[in-house]
């Protein structure tokens, strides 16, 4: 088996200005509040990936799920640390996919393969079954913002699925679908992973990630604070496990405030 | 001190030393609780597991590809250039005759008050292809230059959930400008060859030296102010206003003579005037389309500066510099555009 990601040390921080235009700014000057705050969305996370894999990436919502995807296929570079994957990433990250609203949806299948690496015969050649896949019909020219949410998840689901990635990173996206569909998607995300996909599987149902997932990582705030099985992992996130080193810890800030 | 403030920071954010919330456990089975409903159980495939053998090496999944990725991307490339010039007009009759329009009535503007009125045309020879060959050029300069600025902005949509070299958006403008101004320059062409045209090899290179100053230059501001657009969207009224001023600032409403005047008296404004990259290009795109149209091209020299040759040799090593700086720029800032989207 081969290594697919390797992901080392890697934090990502954000910058969050308060005020954008310059009274804003002296304004806030003049009353002594901050211009900007700094937050590490994903801290100091390192782990490694075998091909083949498929990961449930779980946390309470703002823990860096989706930064921690948005980082590995590359829409964002880490501050620290470094990642590698090897091979074809494609997915779908946060809800809607890349989608341009003025076009129709089948300029943007178009478009959308070509970023993920499709040459022109390819997308061609897998047109039909893409189409099919998302059950678009006769909306598939007319613009994509005219699409319903649910239309727009199906699209960017199905190009993505038949992109044949090597790493496949699926976000909450398939919580805007209708439950067919859902059906549908999580049927053909359990082919790609028999056929040794890698994958990345965000969610908070946890009978879902149960049957998808081999392996389960939890963020919290941004730290990866749990790597292991399944069961454990879940057990992690939902119950408490009153340490001594807990209470100790609540105490020590009790005591400061 | 330091401690002190670091507990009350976390007694804030509600979270322990390990960055665990503490209603952490609730939050979680309350969210899997809600959502165990809406997913739908699929078992495993009843298939053995295949093993996948990727061909390929662990790569950084964000490559600092730059404009060399951009160009090795044709396809990807010319479907966002197709899909530029079908968004401009999607909802317009006339399409694509818009971008004559303006032209056009600028031309006709230009040609009789500067012309007919002030009388600029005295001793300038075919003054409207004098006009017409520096219009066409600027144009798609200020195409470049301000569909650039906004490229990036505009495709926020692709930018925040897909990995693409950002540079292709700046990039894509380039060659949408072109579009546009191809035709005025099959225009240009057809005027020139009507007058009577004859080429010499000297102006073919000043054309071709002229051409490249200009798109080098035109590619460097792109990429330059898109990316600084993302920071403050101030930059796309900035760049729209100083293109007003561009027309006054080269040699084609009025010959370059005057300027070679001015500067007898003020040095300082004659470098400052021949700094821009725009002013060489212009003229030495004059000195292929505009000067062999007269009876007499020699006796057009005045027109042009006496170090025209080094000036453009120097300004095409400068814009060239330009666009490697460019590129520098871009790389350094490009990693925080998706968070300023």
């Amino acid at each position: 088996m081969s290594t697919s990601i390797v992901v080392e040390d890697v934090t990502k921080q954000f910058t969050m200005a308060y005020h954008r235009s310059l009274k804003q700014m002296a304004v806030a000057k003049l009353r002594r509040l901050p211009l900007r705050e700094h937050f590490k969305a994903v801290e100091d996370v390192s782990f490694t990936v075998e091909q083949g894999e498929s990961i449930g990436l779980m946390g309470l919502n703002g823990s860096g799920k989706s930064t921690l995807l948005k980082l590995i296929n590359g829409v964002m570079r880490p501050d620290e640390g470094r990642i590698r994957t090897r091979g074809r990433v494609a997915g779908l990250i946060a809800t809607g996919a890349g989608f341009h609203p003025q076009l129709s949806g089948r300029e943007n299948l178009y478009l959308n393969g070509a970023i993920l690496g499709m040459g022109e015969k390819e997308i061609t050649r897998k047109f039909d079954d893409i189409v099919e896949f998302a059950g678009l019909g006769k909306f598939l020219d007319t613009p994509v913002s005219h699409y319903s949410s649910g239309m727009n998840a199906r699209l960017g689901f199905s190009i993505a699925v038949h992109v044949d990635a090597d790493i496949f990173l699926a976000d909450e996206v398939l919580a805007v679908g209708d439950r067919p569909f859902k059906k549908k998607c999580l049927e053909k995300l359990q082919e790609i992973r028999a056929e040794g996909t890698t994958i990345f599987y965000v969610s908070h149902a946890t009978g879902s990630v149960r049957q998808m997932c081999d392996r389960v990582l939890v963020l919290e705030s941004g730290r990866l604070n749990f790597d292991g099985d399944v069961d454990a992992g879940i057990h992690y996130l939902q119950y408490d496990e009153p340490t001594d080193d807990d209470t100790a810890a609540d105490e020590e800030i009790g005591a400061d405030i | 001190m330091r401690a002190a403030n670091k507990a009350q920071e976390q007694a804030r954010r509600r979270t322990d030393e390990k960055g665990r919330r503490r209603d952490a456990a609730r939050r979680a089975r309350e969210l899997a609780e809600q959502q165990a409903e809406a997913m739908p159980l699929v078992d495993d495939v009843e298939r053995p597991r295949h093993e996948r053998v990727v061909d390929a090496e662990l790569v950084d999944p964000a490559p600092h590809g730059g404009i060399l990725e951009v160009l090795s991307m044709r396809y990807l490339l010319r479907l966002i250039v197709r899909r530029e010039l079908a968004k401009m007009y999607a909802a317009s009759v006339l399409g694509l005759l818009w971008s004559y329009v303006q032209p056009a009535t600028r031309f006709v503007v230009y040609y009789f008050i500067f012309g007919m009125v002030m009388q600029v045309h005295r001793g300038v020879p075919n003054f409207a292809v004098h006009l017409f060959c520096g219009m066409v050029f600027l144009h798609y300069f200020t195409e470049t230059w301000a569909g650039g600025t906004r490229s990036i902005r505009t495709n926020r949509q692709l930018v925040l959930k897909m990995r693409v070299p950002r540079e292709i958006f700046p990039v894509s403008m380039m060659i949408v400008a072109f579009y546009h101004t191809g035709p005025q320059l099959l225009l240009l062409l057809v005027v020139c060859l009507l007058i009577g045209w004859h080429v010499t090899w000297t102006a073919v290179l000043a054309g071709l030296l002229g051409l490249a100053i200009l798109v080098l230059f035109s590619m460097a501001m792109a990429m330059i102010f898109s990316a600084l657009n993302v920071y403050a969207q101030d930059t796309q009224n900035i760049v729209s206003t100083f293109g007003q001023f561009l027309h006054f600032m080269v040699p084609m409403i009025y010959p370059f003579s005057f300027i070679a005047d001015i500067g007898e008296r003020h040095p300082v404004i004659y470098q400052l005037y021949l700094a821009n990259p725009l002013a060489e290009a212009v003229m030495l795109l004059q000195k292929f389309f505009w000067q062999p149209l007269a009876a007499h091209p020699e006796s057009l020299e005045a027109n042009f500066p006496a170090d025209l040759w080094e000036r453009g040799v120097i300004m095409l090593a400068v814009c060239a510099l330009l666009v490697f700086l460019a590129q520098r720029f871009f790389s350094r800032v490009e990693g925080r555009i998706p968070e300023l989207l």
